[in-house]
């Protein structure tokens, strides 16, 4: 299943429940636009909630990393949630994982915008 | 699954190859579509096998992303989503080691010349992953240009 996304606003964040597969074509193009999409609209504090993704290949690390760098470059910030191992292993790997902010907490990520 | 027009027998099963220090099987031998759904085509029938091995999950799931990654680049940057150029997929399975073998039609590409991915000028860079994980999940990998064109990647993974 290519990834779907869920808005929701908790206080001035919005939440996105990602779930399904961020892969070439249909899954990183749907994050791509859903991201655009809230930043176009003036939202600036994304939280991406990744429970959820059962699976993300290059294409859709590469579609986290430009999702964080476009809302960044619009005065916002984007960080993440909830990663399971292997999207955690995966941004290890490629030395991500301390770009990002992480959480495994949705109040303390929500708090943590400024 | 979209395997090209009557390429159907080219699916294989017990074909014993001999190689010098190994005895290994063919267990696939496709030609896929230069489409990205080529890649869900190439992990499914990579995977089964892999299965039959005896990898367990994480290893799969290694095994299956590599394969993904390899086909997205044979379709994308080797033959360019053009339709009259096929993606050659082959799976040998030997006593030790599952062996992938890849290949498009393209142009080829110096592996020399890739951006390293985790130079920290690069981190933020949207694409420049794929080969890099591929290396980081197999135990081999390598790459040769084929005559007249076309490259062909070799993925190996120990049992």
């Amino acid at each position: 299943m290519n990834a779907k996304l869920s808005p929701r606003q908790v206080g001035d964040v919005t939440v996105i429940d990602v779930s399904g597969r961020i892969t070439l074509g249909e899954g990183s193009s749907n994050l791509r636009d859903g991201i655009r999409e809230l930043v176009s609209k003036g939202n600036k504090k994304i939280l991406l909630n990744l429970a959820d993704v059962s699976y993300i290949d290059s294409s859709g690390i590469g579609e986290l990393v430009s999702g964080f760098t476009s809302v960044a470059n619009a005065g916002g910030q984007l960080k993440l949630m909830n990663l399971t191992k292997r999207v955690k292993d995966l941004l290890q790997i490629t030395k991500l994982y301390t770009v990002f902010d992480v959480f495994d907490s949705e109040n303390t990520a929500v708090r943590s915008f400024v | 699954m979209r395997l090209s027009g009557g390429l159907l027998p080219r699916i294989r099963s017990g074909l014993r190859v001999s190689m010098a220090e190994n005895t290994e099987t063919k267990e696939v031998d496709v030609l896929l579509d230069s489409a990205l759904d080529s890649a869900d085509d190439a992990e499914r029938l990579v995977l089964n096998v892999a299965q039959e091995a005896g990898f367990q999950e994480d290893d799969l799931h290694k095994i299956g992303m590599a394969v993904r990654e390899s086909i997205v680049n044979a379709v994308v940057h080797g033959n360019r989503y053009n339709r009259r150029k096929k993606v050659h997929l082959s799976v040998l399975h030997g006593k030790d080691r599952l062996t992938i073998v890849i290949g498009d039609e393209g142009e080829g590409f110096d592996i020399g010349r890739l951006p390293d991915p985790l130079a920290e000028h690069n981190l933020l860079q949207q694409s420049g992953r794929g080969i890099f994980l591929i290396r980081a999940f197999m135990d081999e990998f390598e790459v040769r240009s084929l005559s007249p064109s076309g490259t062909e990647v070799k993925l190996v993974k120990y049992v």
